[in-house]
């Protein structure tokens, strides 16, 4: 009964963390692009635009649900609904740190450690297009049919170079279950480069890694490969008939897609929750002094207040920078803490990645989308797992 | 547990199976054969064979069954018409049926007598290395040879839907 209150315990702070995660992750989104167009971004409700995330929940609850006539009631009910399962399903097979014991329990940072766990990522990865595809096809609209349908042959022709990608570093690590390839990239070469997959001898994934990326901003429809919701092509696309908390089902899904493949990004190939340096190299005080630096800039701009409700935010944000360095410090919660912290580092850098991206980049044309995927993404992620493999075979 | 799950999940399976026929529209049957398939990989799951079960999700509810949605949608089927049974099907269809599965049933007795239940966890040779251990030395000649065999059909499929050349 213990496992089962642990892992329920587990759970619980498991989705309540993934959930704020997305809605503020939506908060950075338009802070980091509104800063790349030179503009303010969401600056009116609470300081920085802080609560805007509750606000916009408040706006879709309350917003009016229409159910369009002529739609599959049922599929059109039950697409949004699947999409967002089957994107929150995933997260339960991520490690997010090594074993931790509270209260004389002894338990690992991961809600489920299956050995097939990077098969059922997936699995799950290959059934959530039905979630786009049937609301594209059920809410009986052209625009929606054409973005369900550009969704699913995307989804189809980027999931073969994906898996290849993934299968390469899997023959360095020989093993299936998420933990255990985490725990195989521990280590440093010459004391200081880590053993993570895009490091590793005998063949650095370093062309893998890159391969997975783009695959994965293709699987997760986000620009430069956002064509199932190409707005001035499409109206809105697959969810051009969806309203209300229906439609944030699907931009849930979205946003949790994209931190489930930076997760397994960092898991793959960028050693999970293991730090850049040893630890004898001072690698523990990274999280305080990285806090630290962030507090004395924002206390420094507090100080020197450009607008004037600067000289009281920014000083409350430097007191609660220099609370979590001080946190990082206590050698108790250590062990608990700096996992986690080189984790959320790792998987943050890749989200600022895909949001960068999204900034800078153009979208594909629909042609280009699919030849690049046939022409150039699977014969190279085919030659690089044959490269692989021979190199594995020749240099155990 | 593991007899509850099974019959959950065969009667899940069964009721999918009997509603791909019944549907009157293409996109409600190819649901209902992802639900065929989804429940095949539990039952996969709950015999022990875990690279099977996740294979069985990967490669037929997630790869061929989307192509199977996705022709459909392109072609935009709508559903079909039903036309009236010819009178052999009314007075022949039920009991031949019945003689069918009683056929089935009585072989599957015949070959198979007394064969002890399988339980949950009895079986533990069904991990991806098991599965690819016995692929590339016991059945490496079959797999191969199978491998040849599809490559062979996708050539066909590409010569056939080739245009003709002037």
């Amino acid at each position: 009964m213990n496992f089962f209150l642990l892992s329920l315990i587990k759970a619980a702070v498991v989705a309540f963390v993934l959930l704020t995660t997305l809605a503020y992750l939506q908060w950075v989104e338009r802070k980091v692009i509104a800063h790349i167009q030179v503009r303010m971004g969401p600056s009116r409700v609470g300081p920085h635009g802080l609560l805007q995330p509750l606000a916009d929940v408040i706006k879709l609850i309350t917003k009016e649900d229409l159910i369009p006539p002529y739609v599959n009631k049922f599929l059109y009910l039950a697409a949004p609904f699947f999409a967002i399962t089957m994107a929150l399903l995933s997260i339960s097979v991520i490690p997010f740190g090594g074993p931790i014991h509270i209260f004389g329990d002894s338990t690992w940072m991961q809600l489920t450690d299956l050995n097939i766990g990077i098969l059922f990522v997936l699995a799950i990865s290959s059934v959530s297009v039905y979630g786009i595809a049937l609301a594209g096809w059920a809410s009986n609209n052209k625009y929606s049919l054409m973005g369900g349908l550009r969704s699913s042959a995307q989804m189809i022709s980027y999931e073969l170079p994906l898996s290849m990608a993934v299968a390469a570093p899997l023959l360095l690590v020989n093993t299936l279950s998420l933990r255990q390839i985490v725990e195989h990239q521990a280590g440093y070469y010459l004391g200081f480069i880590p053993r993570w997959s895009v490091f590793q001898t005998p063949m650095p994934q370093i062309f893998s890694f890159i391969i997975f990326m783009i695959a994965a901003f293709a699987e997760t429809n986000r620009i430069p490969f956002d064509l199932p919701e190409a707005e001035n092509e499409l109206v809105a696309g697959f969810h051009t008939e969806y309203s209300s908390m229906k439609f944030a089902a699907f931009f849930m899904a979205e946003y949790s897609n994209m931190v489930t493949v930076c997760s397994i990004t960092t898991t793959l190939f960028l050693g999970g929750w293991l730090p850049l340096w040893p630890a004898s190299a001072g690698s523990n005080f990274v999280p305080a002094i990285v806090f630290l630096l962030a507090g004395a800039i924002a206390l420094y701009h507090g100080l020197n207040p450009v607008r004037r409700r600067d000289a009281f935010t920014l000083p409350v944000v430097a007191a609660v920078f220099f609370l979590l360095a001080a946190v990082f410090l206590i050698p108790a919660l250590q062990g608990a803490l700096l996992p986690l912290f080189w984790f959320a580092a790792k998987t943050g850098a890749l989200l600022f990645l895909f949001i960068w991206i999204r900034g800078t980049l153009p979208r594909f044309r629909y042609d280009q989308l699919m030849a690049f995927a046939w022409k150039f993404m699977f014969p190279v992620a085919v030659l690089n797992l044959l490269v692989t493999g021979l190199l594995v075979a020749l240099f155990p | 547990m593991d007899v509850i799950l099974f019959l959950i999940f065969a009667a899940i399976a069964v009721v999918c199976g009997i509603n791909v026929v019944v549907q009157s529209h293409p996109i409600s049957s190819a649901i209902s054969l992802i639900g065929v398939m989804g429940s095949l990989a539990v039952l996969y799951l709950l015999l022990g064979a875990e690279f099977l079960a996740a294979a069985q999700v990967i490669v037929y509810a997630g790869a061929i069954m989307v192509l199977f949605v996705f022709v459909i949608m392109l072609l935009n089927a709508g559903a079909e018409i039903r036309k009236g049974r010819s009178l052999l099907v009314q007075v022949l269809g039920i009991p031949l049926l019945f003689t069918f599965l009683g056929l089935m049933l009585y072989f599957v007795q015949h070959m198979f007598p007394g064969t002890a239940d399988v339980h949950f966890g009895g079986f533990r040779h069904g991990t991806a290395l098991d599965v690819g251990r016995a692929l590339f030395t016991r059945y490496l000649l079959p797999f191969e040879v199978i491998s040849v065999l599809i490559l062979i059909a996708i050539l066909g499929a590409v010569v056939l839907a080739q245009k003709e050349m002037e």
